[in-house]
């Protein structure tokens, strides 16, 4: 109990960026996740784990309303970002998508050159001025992505012939280079080999300084790598959510503890 | 069952329990013979078709070719001044006021005095010598003069368009034989076709007029061509593209990307799917009803014609569209929403592109079915229409009476005169040509275009 307290008291000193609360998810009749309530800090990596089907992918989605694509999807309750409900009418779903950017399971660079992958975003969201500061944004971004001295040479490629590792990177590039203020991440390592895990991961944790990462993955071990935080998903509950060293050493539900330790899941 | 239990009996005593892997048991021996079975059936299947098609194209190229060339007979015609242009001022009114009956004693006196500098012997009066050229031949003479004033008062050499008879003579369609019960020409006209030929001034020619002159009527097949109605087919086509290109695209894209998914988008993407199959005489009715009927458009024109074909194609567009649209993959909209594109720059910067080449290729097999589609001309009245004229300009392309390729096919297939059956087979020619293209270009375009992701 000591741990949690010490836990509860890290919380507190950094800002919360989304506070889900009471937040439920309808599949047309099936009811996908149940009552989750969730602090999501700013600048910190929050891992979502749990089972294939658990709704951990689904509850990230609505984190920027990707899940609006959907017609039978329904959401009710509250997810607020920096205190603003972003169910809310006004709120225009576009505008949220470039604060809160996301990296998708397989990687998926538009059929463009790599250039042109990173800087759709600024354009269409009138970041640049002109092209030379499009340049610096495109360079920024690749940079920040760890991906610009492979690439710097060959802007013009196309970004669907660079290896998994690099796409999966260069979409990284590309979600960061509308200056979100959080960062989605489905499985981003799901598609690539250990190599290009390892580098995604080492990314992820750099990406942490600025901004707010949240991450699903299938892989433990991952998040016990890179995240502060967790939040352990199942059939649609949100099981147990705290620092992740307590939950992979000292879970408090007996669920978590199965999983982590590979008796269900 | 009884072989397995019998082989291991022949077989040495070294063998498998569960019987040798190098003996086929009764089993795999069906099998085998099952698959080489279908094999073959698919092979005769593949082979049958082949045959069909090749005895088709040889059909259509031995029976279409003659179209291409005609016979000509070479005259050299004096264009007496006192007879074309009494006023001696060259006035193209006055020119114009002399008929095709004015020319006719001039092209006689021509080709009798061929006939005698050529010596050829005759018992032929002049009137039957002048019946085996085309009675299409004055007319001729007379556009020509029309476009050429200043040639009047001189001598020219003119290439006259012989009578089909003496055409189908030439090219062997026409026998001494096979004119005995035939009125229009007679054994002797035949023999000095002979000495004409003979002589060189009669001969067999390409015939550019027969992909570019207007169509003739019954009496003169020699002079009929399949140019106007070209015509008539490519401004239909020019409103089927500028309406059921656009149209359909935008209504797929609204189906496929927009639409809620509910009871009525259900029922207008039935409707779609089965108004692909609806027969395309059903879309001519309808255009007769709605577009002449109803809003008077004018009867024949190819404005009409480019509607009704713009219904029968919009169905394949709008499938052949929605499947390219369906084949883009969702995390190419997923990508672009996630860096919060709206849904419709998702769709025109991103999958739009992708979906292109598909999007081309259906509009392209819509446009060559759309070419070569007959039975709705049938009721707007494009057959049985003479276009003896091209039209003048852009607009009277559109609203002037024509013919369609198909059409003038259907129309020249009709006809007594077995020359204008082999203008049909030439036609039909000319029309597989343009479809042959234009499904290259589809193929080709499937394939440049084409992105892997």
């Amino acid at each position: 109990m000591n741990d949690m307290t010490r836990v509860e008291r890290t919380v507190d000193s950094k800002a919360i960026k989304i506070a889900a609360n009471n937040v439920q998810v309808f599949y047309g009749d099936t009811h996908a996740i149940k009552d989750v309530d969730v602090q999501i800090e700013d600048k910190t990596v929050t891992a979502f784990i749990g089972p294939s089907g658990c709704g951990k992918s689904t509850f990230l989605r609505c984190l920027n309303r990707m899940n609006d694509t959907i017609d039978i999807c329904r959401v009710e309750g509250d997810i607020l970002l920096d205190g603003e409900d972003i169910y809310d009418k006004r709120v225009d779903p576009v505008q949220l998508r470039a604060k809160v950017g996301m990296v998708f399971q397989k990687p998926n660079p538009f059929p463009k050159s790599i250039y042109d992958n990173v800087a759709y975003g600024p354009r269409i969201h009138g970041l640049a001025k002109n092209k030379s500061e499009l340049d610096d944004i495109v360079e920024k971004s690749l940079r920040r992505a760890a991906i610009w001295d492979e690439v710097k040479d060959r802007l013009d490629a196309p970004g669907t012939g660079l290896s998994g590792g690099q796409q999966q990177r260069l979409c990284i590039a590309r979600a960061v280079a509308t200056e979100p203020e959080v960062l989605l991440m489905d499985e981003p390592c799901s598609a690539l080999d250990p190599i290009a895990t390892a580098q995604v991961e080492e990314l992820i944790d750099e990406l942490r300084s600025r901004y707010s990462v949240v991450i699903v993955t299938h892989s433990m071990q991952q998040a016990a790598r890179v995240s502060q935080k967790t939040a352990f998903f199942h059939l649609g509950n949100l099981v147990e959510f705290g620092e992740t060293g307590q939950i992979f050493t000292n879970p408090e539900d007996p669920r978590t503890e199965s999983y982590i330790t590979g008796r269900i899941g | 069952m009884t072989d397995i239990s019998q082989t291991p009996d022949a077989a040495p005593t070294t063998k498998p329990k569960g019987g040798s892997l190098f003996e086929k048991d009764a089993r795999t021996k069906r099998r085998n013979a099952a698959e080489s079975r279908f094999k073959m059936y698919g092979i005769a299947a593949i082979g049958i078709g082949l045959l069909m098609l090749i005895v088709l194209v040889t059909n259509i190229v031995t029976a279409g070719t003659g179209a291409f060339q005609q016979s000509f007979l070479e005259l050299n015609v004096e264009l007496k001044a006192d007879k074309l242009d009494k006023k001696g001022n060259r006035n193209i009114e006055d020119i114009k006021k002399v008929s095709t009956f004015g020319y006719a004693p001039l092209i006689a006196s021509a080709l009798e005095s061929e006939v005698e500098k050529l010596g050829i012997q005759t018992d032929l009066k002049s009137k039957a010598m002048g019946k085996i050229l085309s009675k299409a031949a004055q007319a001729e003479l007379r556009n020509y003069v029309i476009a050429n004033p200043d040639e009047i008062g001189n001598t020219v050499s003119f290439r006259f368009l012989v009578n089909s008879r003496v055409d189908g003579y030439m090219k062997g369609r026409v026998t001494r034989e096979s004119i005995a019960n035939d009125k229009s020409i007679s054994v002797e006209q035949l023999d000095f076709v002979d000495q004409l030929r003979d002589a060189g001034v009669l001969y067999k020619a390409f015939n550019p007029d027969f992909i570019l002159g207007a169509d003739a009527s019954d009496q003169r097949p020699e002079a009929a061509g399949i140019g106007v109605s070209m015509l008539g087919s490519l401004f239909m086509m020019l409103v089927v593209l500028a309406l059921a290109l656009p149209i359909g695209v935008a209504a797929s894209i609204y189906l496929e990307e927009f639409a809620p998914q509910n009871r009525l988008t259900d029922i207008i993407e039935v409707n779609i799917s089965n108004l692909a199959a609806v027969p395309s005489i059903v879309f001519g009715i309808l255009g007769l009803a709605v577009f002449i009927n109803y809003m008077h458009l004018p009867t024949s024109a190819p404005l009409v014609g480019g509607l009704v074909l713009t219904l029968m194609t919009l169905p394949t567009i709008i499938i052949s569209t929605r499947a390219s649209l369906k084949a883009v993959p969702p995390s190419i909209r997923d990508a672009a929403l996630g860096v919060g594109a709206s849904k419709m720059q998702a769709v025109f910067h991103h999958v739009l592109p992708l979906a292109a080449p598909g999007i081309l290729t259906g509009t392209i097999i819509g446009l060559a079915q759309a070419l070569g589609e007959t039975a709705p001309l049938l009721l707007i009245g494009m057959v049985g229409f003479i276009a003896s004229n091209p039209p003048d300009g852009i607009v009277a392309g559109f609203l002037s009476p024509n013919s369609a390729m198909p059409a003038q096919i259907y129309e020249w297939s009709k006809r007594a005169d077995p020359a204008f059956y082999e203008r049909a087979w030439g036609g039909i020619i000319i029309l597989l040509i343009f479809l042959v293209t234009m499904n290259t270009i589809a193929v080709l375009l499937r394939r440049r275009f084409e992105r892997r992701w």
